[in-house]
């Protein structure tokens, strides 16, 4: 994804994603952070904040389901995360820090909201497992590397440009 | 008389069908809320969390990939015989559901972070059993992802504040949660007791149906109060705005000490995941969902 159709996107947008996006949550941020070296190129790229229900077959790896986890447990780490690897949007439920939302702007990345608990219709997107890394942290905390079709709907909920959704409801509020 | 292969088997089928279809109230909530949003974003939300019911049970698929951590409240008549380990049985149901539905390994050391494969440990499932009359038993399962759990709350209130301060505690840990507990949540309220028994009462309230009303009429009139003031915080489905930012407000007392009024909060994600099973002509069986 480049920084300009990234740019183009509004809050209260719907899109959905075809192509390739990368599985990253708790155990895999703290290893980005602590600096370890990454065994895929993140630039540009899509995040999806998820630890996937997988199943191992015979056949390999099957996801059964994978919805959104909550992405505000990594505020602390998310900005610097976006930083380091320079991927271009976030996938998650539940938004981020007001604070955070701020520097995702800053740094040209969107948040994209998916329906939490709707582990099986996202699973249903999933085309192909190109590859499983860190499997050592637990499949729910690796990095899967997946190839989806149609991928949402997905709400713009953070752009770059200011606009959150989670942010104009709590002023009402 | 209760075998432990009766209660092994049927509470590994609890687990299956509580983590790929939801109880009817919890459905025709959802429905209901979708009704009412007249805008698309939280109209979308509903559709996609409808959607993904029908898909999870038609594949008999967990709903949610947080497959969750498990609280089981167990009625046990005070003249029925148990000659096995209860606790044990249940952690190896636990087990076998775990490799069987499959569930995700969700159970870890505290301290050291490291998974433990049979999805159980200290404390985990956690059991509450109550001493019933007769041969009564009863076994009932809440299943709970981190997303809701993580946004609990205990207050340790002072008298003084009153009814109002009860309200307060809901809407200010609604506020605080956001979209993070997945709304459109129900909301378990623990009132008295003490420390520990306070947030017990407020998990044991959403074992209630949503659609069966509090037989005390003062907690049903507060129930109704504390729903609609939640409701106008207008949090909506997945913390994106809109009408729907509960589902319900369940209730429980208990008495207290004169200087104490401990209110705890325990959140329900939207997929309101449960069941219940009963002991019918001696053998045990699952009557929900």
């Amino acid at each position: 994804m480049s920084e300009r159709e990234v740019r183009k996107l509004r809050a209260g947008g719907i899109v959905s994603i075809t192509g390739k996006i990368v599985t990253a949550r708790d155990k895999a941020y703290a290893q980005v952070i602590s600096g370890a070296k990454l065994p895929v190129k993140l630039q540009g790229e899509v995040i999806y904040h998820c630890g996937p229900l997988a199943k191992r077959t015979p056949e390999g790896w099957h996801i059964i389901s994978a919805g959104p986890t909550t992405s505000a447990r990594l505020d602390r780490v998310q900005a610097e995360f976006v930083r380091r690897t320079g991927v271009r949007a976030l996938v998650g439920k539940g938004g981020v820090d007001e604070e955070v939302a701020v520097q995702l702007a800053r740094l040209g990345c969107v948040y994209l909201a998916f329906t939490g608990g709707a582990g099986v219709l996202a699973a249903k997107t999933i085309e192909k497992i190109e590859k499983v890394y860190w499997e050592d942290l637990g499949s729910a905390e690796a990095l899967w590397v997946l190839r989806v079709k149609d991928f949402g709907p997905l709400v713009v909920a953070i752009d770059t440009h200011g606009g959150n959704l989670y942010l104009r409801r709590k002023r009402r509020g | 008389m209760l075998t432990e292969d009766n209660l092994r088997d049927v509470v590994a089928e609890m687990l299956q069908r509580a983590e790929t279809t939801l109880p009817a109230d919890v459905v025709s909530a959802l429905r209901e809320g979708m009704k009412r949003e007249r805008n698309p974003i939280p109209k979308l939300q509903f559709d996609l969390m409808l959607e993904n019911l029908e898909l999870a049970k038609k594949f008999g698929a967990p709903i949610c990939q947080d497959t969750g951590t498990f609280t089981f409240f167990v009625q046990l008549g005070r003249k029925l015989r148990i000659n096995f380990d209860l606790e044990a049985a249940t952690s190896e149901a636990v087990s076998s559901a775990t490799q069987r539905v499959p569930l995700r390994a969700n159970v870890v050391d505290p301290l050291t972070r490291k998974p433990i494969k049979s999805n159980t440990g200290r404390g985990q499932p956690t059991t509450h059993i109550e001493l019933v009359e007769g041969k009564k038993f009863q076994i009932d399962l809440l299943v709970r992802g981190a997303g809701a759990e993580n946004c609990g709350k205990l207050f340790m209130l002072r008298p003084v504040e009153g009814m109002m301060a009860i309200e307060r505690t809901v809407t200010s840990t609604l506020t605080e949660a956001w979209g993070r507990p997945c709304p459109p949540v129900t909301v378990g309220v623990g009132v008295g007791g003490s420390m520990e028994t306070a947030p017990l009462m407020a998990k044991h309230a959403l074992l209630r149906p949503l659609d069966k009303p509090n037989p005390d009429p003062e907690l049903a009139r507060l129930e109704h109060q504390i729903e609609r003031a939640a409701n106008r915080l207008q949090i909506g489905p997945m913390g994106l705005g809109g009408k729907t930012t509960v589902l319900g407000v369940h209730i429980e007392k208990a008495a207290c000490h004169t200087a104490s009024l401990p209110v705890a909060i325990a959140l329900q994600c939207w997929p309101a995941r449960r069941a219940k099973a009963k002991l019918v002509g001696g053998l045990l069986k699952v009557v929900e969902p």
